[in-house]
This record gives structure tokens, sequence and C-alpha cells, in this order.
């Protein structure tokens, strides 16, 4: 294991070679365990790596060979590209207007939740209020509900508002058009809260409560401690609901479709490419490049946030 | 620069019958270093939390001067602390760290920047100013954890057991690096330790607590000459006093063949209040000497000597009341036992401590 951070005295490593994760950790180590992941690893890549190629080679070319022979005769074009991305015929795809679709839609739908979700588990972990842990245990049991069940009764909420014994408690939203991206935010971030909630709460309740009361006797307010001390220390698990929640977003089709429509002023990517498959099946050296598409924004944001992955923000604070 | 009065002061945590703190009374001078002291689960720490405003006051007041401070957060009470895990802002530098208080405050720039680097000469830490807590060592953090309540300027510092995540060498240094800065600053302090030999080193004076109720508040010298009761006696001093309940007579207490003698009123406090005629005797194991078999002292079978270099302690048990007493002696080097001898243990007359059998009060 390589690491840059000093080691402290006092601070025991977790190396130790006699606990179940030191034995676990040594076998994983070893150049057997290294070939093994090498191999899955190029095993699980060949199929995209397949379709990238694919996605270079001439139509003429995809519709008779397999991608291995682009090795033997390579040809290369970027028509596919270009055709997907700007193409104005009805079949081309057109995806660069949906490309903006969901960026539009995603990255709302990651930053409402996890906002949200932050401030909640900030609160129902440090701020005494009376019924805290039962409003934990509520928001943990909403995980239960399966996305599907909910989808009737919130497009009604959208479409008819809410109605008790003939009041209407809330009118009907009458979104039309573009406006349709608010009821895919709301949605999103619905769907997210309970899981996001839950994973912070675990992450910031780990937090040590010195530190909450060494900023209280600073002079620090709960919106100052939760800004100054509490989100840089979680950071890595923002990143990682980040991470989560934007792939979630970004893949969705279902929720997308429900709530922003297939109209070409509010349909992702996702509800495209589903009808670019469904479609124009017979074109389909058209859909190696639209997955290429829609796949280059959740690489950017894995490759630059992955590194919260595995740093531990925390050393050092308090011993233990 | 303030004084501190806790006023019947009392804590009781949901769902437990004894308090926590109990009907706390305490005034803390200014510019004073009051310690502490107690086992664990004596409410000194929780005596602190209510002070900082960290743990709630169910009873009594708090004071500061003559502020009321007893519902006050605590960023209103004006006080500093020091955490036992120093509780330091991981993610931000050591300067940042001091400065933290004072940004919320909305210090000028120019002042923070002088009080910081005023307290980090004072501290030795100018060099590890752009540093993060996890690039430091234990003693540096604690320094650090100490300059963060320095700039201040508090009305009051509190410190929760600062030195127990130190190692042995560097405790006694850093004890007293601690007490010379405070005496330096003039800044009352409160200082909370389960160390007895810190509270004694330490405090000006030195409040002794036992299941939420402070036992006695007096000089190190006082409360050593002095201990008010049973517990006291016990708690402080190291090794602990020998603290036996023998039978009473008009002479004194009888120590199997010895007798202990007595004053007058004593015995006859010791009789009132349910006595039962007997009497709790105690003394240090440095009030005793050993002598000759035939002059009349307790016999004692050595089990353990611990040799400390300038002088030794002597462990073992005695026949006492039908029973067998742990005694420990304290004595010269060159006339230590072995193992397995049978020495002679003599109180001085002079350096007894009597106590009440029943209530354990001293007489």
């Amino acid at each position: 294991m390589s690491t840059t951070t000093p080691v402290l005295p006092g601070v025991t490593s977790e190396k130790l070679p006699g606990t179940a994760a030191g034995r676990v950790r040594k076998r994983l180590n070893t150049r057997a365990a290294t070939v093994v992941s090498i191999i899955i690893a190029v095993l699980w890549t060949i199929p995209t790596f397949g379709l990238f190629v694919s996605s270079l080679r001439p139509e003429q070319d995809i519709k008779t060979t397999g991608w291995w022979t682009f090795f033997s005769s390579p040809a290369f074009t970027l028509e596919n590209y270009n055709d997907v991305l700007f193409g104005r015929s009805a079949s081309s795809g057109q995806l660069a207007n949906y490309f903006v679709n969901s960026v539009v839609i995603t990255i709302p739908s990651v930053l409402f939740p996890i906002a949200f979700a932050a401030m909640a588990a900030y609160a129902l972990s440090w701020i005494k209020f009376r019924g805290r842990d039962w409003i934990y245990v509520g928001i943990f049991a909403l995980q239960i509900v399966p996305l599907q069940m909910a989808l009737v009764p919130l497009l009604s909420f959208f479409s008819r508002g809410v109605t008790l014994a003939g009041i209407t408690l809330m009118p009907a939203w009458n979104l039309d058009d573009e406006q349709k991206f608010i009821q895919v935010w709301f949605a999103h971030t619905c769907f997210a809260l309970p899981f996001a909630v839950f994973l912070l709460h675990n992450f910031v309740s780990q937090l040590p409560g010195e530190l909450m009361e060494a900023a209280r006797v600073d002079g620090a307010s709960h919106a100052k401690i939760f800004r100054t001390i509490v989100l840089p220390l979680i950071t890595p698990a923002l990143a990682s609901l980040t991470i989560f929640q934007f792939l979630w977003v970004w893949n969705d089709l279902l929720v997308a479709l429900i709530f922003a429509g297939g109209g070409d002023e509010t349909a992702p990517l996702t509800v495209r490419l589903a009808e670019l498959a469904g479609t124009r099946g017979n074109e389909w050296q058209r859909l190696t490049s639209g997955a290429f598409v829609a796949i280059v924004i959740p690489l950017l944001v894995f490759l630059s946030l992955q590194r919260y992955f595995v740093r531990g923000l925390l050393t050092g604070s308090v011993k233990g | 620069m303030a004084t501190v009065t806790y006023s019947k002061a009392t804590r009781i945590y949901a769902g437990t019958e004894r308090p926590a703190v109990d009907h706390l009374d305490l005034e803390i001078g200014d510019g004073e270093f009051l310690v502490l002291v107690g086992p664990s689960g004596c409410g000194k720490s929780t005596s602190l939390r209510m002070l900082a405003g960290l743990e709630d006051v169910d009873e009594g007041s708090i004071y500061i001067d003559s502020r009321d401070v007893t519902h006050l957060p605590p960023k209103a009470r004006d006080i500093a602390m020091v955490f036992q895990n120093y509780a330091l802002y991981p993610h931000m530098t050591v300067y940042e760290n001091m400065a933290f208080a004072l940004k919320l405050r909305k210090t000028p720039k120019s002042e923070i920047d002088r009080r910081v680097k005023e307290a980090a000469a004072l501290l030795q830490l100018e060099e590890y100013l752009g540093r993060k807590p996890k690039a430091l060592s234990g003693g540096q953090r604690q320094r650090v954890a100490m300059g963060r309540a320095i700039v201040r300027e508090p009305q009051v510092f509190l410190m929760d057991e600062p030195l127990s995540n130190l190692d042995a060498k560097l405790r006694v240094q850093t004890r007293t690096q601690i007490a010379t800065l405070q005496a330096k600053l003039g800044i009352t302090t409160v200082y909370v330790t389960h160390d007895q030999v810190e509270a004694m080193t330490m405090g000006h004076r030195v409040a002794v607590l036992l299941d939420g109720v402070l036992q006695q508040v007096d000089t190190p010298r006082e409360l050593y000459d002095k201990p008010g009761n049973v517990f006291v006696a016990g708690f402080i001093g190291s090794p602990a006093m020998n603290i036996k309940t023998v039978p009473l007579t008009e002479q004194g207490a009888v120590f199997a063949e010895m007798i202990v003698p007595l004053g007058r009123e004593q015995v006859a406090a010791a009789q009132a209040n349910g006595g039962d005629g007997k009497i709790t005797v105690g003394f240090r194991p440095e009030d005793c000497d050993l002598v000759g078999a035939t002059e009349g002292g307790l016999p004692v079978v050595v089990e353990l000597v611990e040799d400390l270099g300038s002088d030794a302690n002597v462990y073992g048990h005695a026949a006492l009341d039908g029973g067998s007493e742990r005694f420990v002696v304290r004595t010269d080097r060159r006339t230590m036992p072995n193992m397995g001898d049978t020495v002679f243990v003599k109180p001085r007359t002079d350096h007894y401590h009597a106590f009440h059998a029943a209530t354990g009060q001293r007489l």
C-alpha cells in the first residue's frame, strides 16, 4: 500500500495482521488476485469497447461485419456522430437538443435532493427537538415504497392538485411544455430524498460531537456550523451521493417519460434513444454513437469525483 | 477577568433518579485556577459543561460575575473551552482553527492576525500555522486547542481533561506549561481532571466531587492535611491513605494490640449519631514508621515492595478484628523489607485522621 500521509504516533494503522480485515487485505494484495481483477475488468469492458469501435465505423461495415474486423481492415468515420447530433432528417436523432434536455433535467434533480438531505441529516443528528427520532424512522421507512407505486398519485397531484372532501388544498399545477421540467425535478427530488437523508444522516451523526460543541462555544449558529464545519467534512459522502444520483437521473427513462413527456422540448436522451432503438431498428449504426453521446457526461462526473471516494477527511480531528 | 458562582446548580438527566450534579454551590474567584476532581461519573464534566452552556441546568443558577448565565447559549457567555480530544476542525489549518471564533465575532482582520500570531508565539506554534491538525503530533494538537482558547481572551477558561491524551512525560511538561500560562494571563480557569496529581499540582483550589455532590473544596495542602471526610481522605494522595474502621474505647482507637490515642471530644463525637462503638481512623503511608518487634507496632506481612528510587512503598496485610486488612507504608529505601517478611508498623500519633464511623465526616 502506498500512502503519502505521514504515520502519526499513537494512531494505530488499520493494517493489523491478526484481524480478519487484515487477512482479507493481505490476500487481495497478492499477484494472483491482481491478475484475476485485471481479467474481470477487461472482460467487463469489451462490450463497451466494441460499441465504441462500432460507433466510429462506416454504416456499411457495421451492418455487414463484426466490430473486431475493424483491426484487420480499419475504416474510420465520424459520420455517425455528426448524424445523431446535428442531422436534420427525422430519422437521424437530433441528439444535441435532447442532450441539453438531459443536462437541464439532471443538474437540479441532483442538487435539490442532496441539498435538502444534507440539511435534514444535520437537523436530525444535531438539533434536539421533540419527535426527532420518529421523523427519522418515518423517512427511513419511506425507502420501502417502490417508485412505481407513486407515479400515478404524483401525476394526479400535478394535474389535478389535492382536494379533500371537496376543499382544494392545492390547485393543479397546469404545467406545459418547458415548465414540465419542474415536474421532473420535483419527482426526482421526492424519490431520492429518503435514501439520501438516510445515507447522509449516517455520515453526519458519526461526526464527533465535540466538534459541534467546540463550534458552539466559539459562537457559531446552527446554520454556520452546518456550512463551515459539517459540509466540508461530509464532502466524500456528498460526492458519492452525487455520483449515484447523477447516474440514476441521467439513465432514468421511466420518470422522465412520465413527467416530462416525449416532446422534444423536455424529453431527455434516454427517451430519444429508446425511440431510436424502437422505431429505427434498421438504422442502428446511429444507436452506437448515440449511446456514446449519452455516456460521456456520466464518465466525466465519475472521473472528476471519484477521488472523494477514497479520501477520509476526518483523520486528525480527534484522537481515537 | 471574572468570578464564577454556582448556586444550587443541579442537573438531572432524563430517566435517571439521582442527579448528575446535585445542588452544587461553588464560588470561584477572579483569576483563580480551580480544579474539579473526582472518579469517573462523579459529575465533574457535567458541572463544567453546565458552565459552558452545553448542558441544561435543571435547578439553581450559574453566574459569571454578577451576570446570570444559567439559560444563555454558549456563545453569549464569553467563555473558551479546551476539550479532551481537542476538537480541532480537521479541514482548517492551525491558523484558521485559532481564528474561527474571532471571525464569527467579526473581529477586524488585522486584529485577528495579531492575536493569532501572539498566541502562536506563546505556544511555540508559529511554524505550524499553515498545517492541518492531522499533520501535528498529539502535544502540538493540544497546544493548538489551548491557542484557540487563548485568542478569544475570554472571561473564563474551561478545560475538560485536556492532558488525558498525552503520554506521561508530555503530560507532566504540559501540566506546568498550562499552570504557568494561566498565571501569566490571569484568566479565571475551571479545570476538570480525574487525576489527583494534576489536581494537586495545578489548582489554586481543588473541588472534590463524588456522585454529583461536592465533598470538599480547599487548597491542595488543606485537602491533603485535613480531608473533610473518608472519601476525600482516600481519594487524595498516592498511594492512598490507610483507612480502617476499628473499635473505640475511652483511650482511643484499637488497632489489634495497639491503641491510637484520641482526644476526649473526638471520642465523644465518634460515639454520637450512631457511631456504635466504632471509629474510622486513617493514616498516610508516609506517616508511620517501621519499628522493632517489641515496640508495640502492628504486625504486617509484606506482599509487595515498590522501589521508587527515592523511597519505597511497602504493601501488606495485617490481622485486624478477625479479618485481614491491607496496609501501605512508605519507607526509606535503606530499611526496605523483603517480600514475606513481617514488619511492625506504628503510625505517628500526631498524624492520624479520625472520621465518624457512620457518617464518614472528619472529627
